[in-house]
């Protein structure tokens, strides 16, 4: 300890030691959160560690806000939720952000596409965003699975939560939709292939696919109604294979449309929870 | 010796024993739950599982189809499953005990207790979300986001696969037309998972782990997830190759295996080969036979077995709810119905009328 001591003694006396004598005005956090105009502007709750305090903390954060001021210790142990849902709504706001940064290199468009992806490769040196919505994809199915998998085995789907497990299926199916449409987009040979035999099931859509069984009964006289040009796989690509239209309507469906919707049920799902009860617990 | 391994499981690997198999070490996990989760058993289960995972990675085919890219979400997914579904079970078991005890589960005793959501929490939640961020990015930047050559919609890679989460409906492809395997049964996968809690509403067994209260929707769902989803995509991810053929973990998928095509529909076998004379022209006298079997299959089991071993349900629930109930029942089982016929007797089509599209 002595030696170490002597050994730091001679750095106390170098040339940077001028700046030690600088008196610069000293930040504290505190009271800026307490004591200045703007600190006391952005947060409405004090800075003690009293209850009410803390109960201010979540219902004056608009982002804290989605929880209840207090919940049941069995709801919030992560033993009982695996934090599943939570972690399938921080993902998806992962993949907004990176799906964000990657609109500005990628047009959708059959001609710039591929290269879009090529360029965002080249020209952004340790660029990681493609990656990060690409895994944070395929990681939001398997934490939405998880959830899922979660509630069931706690039997939380059961009345009053019925509706809400409902919603959740159908976020789910969105979830799946939302990957299985961002699939094209880098216009590779793995994503045109992969939607081919995807959408490939639609032609077989009972009624509305012109392979599915029934659709030959919708003709007028000699007129067929449902054929390639006019079935529901049609409808879905924009064209009769994956080319320009298609990828044109997955952009928009997977940047736009079902995000939207997705975000729209994701509101009334984190607010039923709160509705039917908060995070399921024996009666 | 590792190739005489490798050779032997190779030639042991087919869907028949790989479904076979699975089902019977299900059926083994939910008989015995209890003894299933016990440290010692677990813990050979986790051995086993990585020494088998460890081995395969030694062999260059096996590592190449498990370490692409887009594969590696799926063998993630396998040990979170593995772990969750070990876990929740190991919860469920003790809960079960207590409740045997006369106690209350773990969940009610602290369910009446309340703590602040600032700071615990989210405090929990800050740090799972760190944790998966760390993840998220160590993730992306050791593995490239996959990027093939340009579209070229002449050129059809074979296999042709779908996105990874729906390969176990491309592997139904194999059993059924793509109008059951892409849209009746997904349609009824959705429909099913919506009715559930309309069908199943026993609000006293709701809100923590538990097996024995809730053993048949448990069993059923536990079915589904694991067998009829989770393992359909890994046979369809790892075990499928070019044409659709089915490859051994270690085999190489070679594009010029021969398969013999010796599958026949039900009229062939009924008409041709017990009759001994040829398909009838008219074809609902061809297909009757087959339009009888799916008729009787989904209107006489249900009537029996609301008399019999679905009684109880039956009288909890009410005829409108059974109704549902067993008619997505019935529905799900008649993917592994149709896999066992297919396995068993070479069976194409139960119905097969391709003048409408429609083959069941």
């Amino acid at each position: 300890m002595g030696e170490n001591q002597d050994k730091e003694e001679p750095k106390k006396k170098s040339s940077l030691n001028f700046l030690s004598r600088i008196k610069l005005p000293k930040f504290s956090w505190k009271d800026f959160r307490l004591k200045t105009q703007v600190g006391k502007s952005m947060f409405r709750h004090g800075y003690s560690d009293d209850e009410k305090d803390r109960a201010m903390t979540v219902l004056t954060n608009v982002f804290f806000h989605l929880h209840p001021v207090r919940v049941r210790k069995s709801g919030a142990r992560f033993g009982f939720t695996w934090c599943a849902g939570g972690l399938t709504f921080f993902i998806f706001l992962t993949l907004v952000v990176s799906g964000i940064m990657l609109m500005f290199y990628y047009r959708p468009t059959v001609e710039y596409a591929y290269n879009d992806i090529i360029a965002l490769r080249e020209h952004v040196p340790f660029g990681i965003m493609r990656e990060l919505h690409r895994w944070g994809a395929h990681a939001m199915i398997i934490t939405v699975w998880l959830h899922m998998f979660r509630v069931f085995m706690t039997g939380s789907y059961k009345p009053p939560r019925e509706f809400n497990w409902v919603i959740g299926v159908i976020l789910l199916v969105l979830t799946l939709l939302l990957s299985f449409t961002g699939y094209l987009l880098p216009w590779d040979q793995l994503a045109i292939w992969a939607i081919t035999v995807g959408t490939n099931m639609a032609r077989a859509t009972p009624f509305l696919g012109h392979e599915g069984p029934g659709a030959a009964l919708l003709a007028l006289g000699d007129i067929q109604l449902i054929h390639s040009g006019s079935d529901v796989r049609f409808a879905l690509l924009g064209g009769r294979f994956v080319g320009e239209a298609a990828l044109l309507r997955f952009y928009i469906l997977h940047c736009v449309a079902i995000p939207v919707a997705a975000v729209i049920l994701m509101a009334v799902h984190f607010w039923r929870i709160r509705k039917d009860g908060g995070i399921s617990a024996p009666l | 010796m590792g190739e005489a391994i490798k050779a032997a499981i190779d030639a042991f690997a087919s869907p028949v024993s790989i479904f076979v198999g699975s089902i019977l070490v299900f059926a083994v996990f939910m008989t015995f739950p209890k003894q299933c989760t016990t440290r010692w058993v677990s813990a050979v289960f986790a051995v086993l599982f990585l020494a088998f995972f460890a081995f395969g990675l030694t062999d260059e085919h096996f590592r190449g189809i498990v370490t692409k890219p887009d594969n590696v979400p799926i063998v993630a997914m396998l040990f979170i499953f593995g772990y969750f579904t070990w876990f929740a079970m190991k919860k469920a078991v003790d809960n079960d005990e207590r409740i045997a005890k006369g106690e209350p589960p773990w969940e009610k005793t602290e369910a009446d207790e309340k703590v602040m959501v600032f700071p615990y929490l989210i405090y929990i939640e800050f740090v799972v979300a760190l944790f998966c961020s760390i993840g998220l990015v160590l993730w992306s930047i050791f593995l490239k986001a996959p990027l093939e050559e340009p579209a070229n919609p002449t050129i059809s890679p074979n296999p042709s696969k779908a996105p990874w989460y729906f390969l176990g409906l491309q592997e139904m492809l194999v059993y059924f037309d793509p109008w059951i395997a892409g849209v009746l049964l997904p349609t009824f996968i959705i429909l099913g998972l919506c009715a559930l809690p309309y069908i199943d509403r026993d609000t006293k067994t709701s809100g923590f782990y538990s097996y024995a209260a809730r053993k048949m929707p448990i069993m059923f769902f536990m079915f589904g997830f694991w067998i009829l989803w989770i393992l359909l995509i890994i046979v369809g991810t790892f075990l499928r190759g070019p044409n659709w053929n089915f490859f051994g973990p270690f085999e190489v998928w070679d594009v010029h295996k021969v398969v013999p095509l010796v599958n026949i529909n039900l009229s062939e076998i009924i008409f041709i080969k017990w009759l001994s004379q040829g398909l009838p022209s008219n074809w609902f006298l061809r297909e009757a036979p087959g339009i009888l079997i799916v008729l009787f299959y989904f209107a006489v089991p249900p009537v029996l077995m609301a008399k019999t071993v679905c009684k109880k349900i039956y009288e909890k629930v009410g005829p409108e709810r059974y109704g549902v109930f067993i008619i997505l029942m019935l529905m799900m089982l008649a993917l592994p119905i149709k896999m066992f016929l297919r396995w068993g007797f070479n069976l194409k089509y139960i119905v097969a009328i391709p003048e409408f599209f429609f083959n069941i």
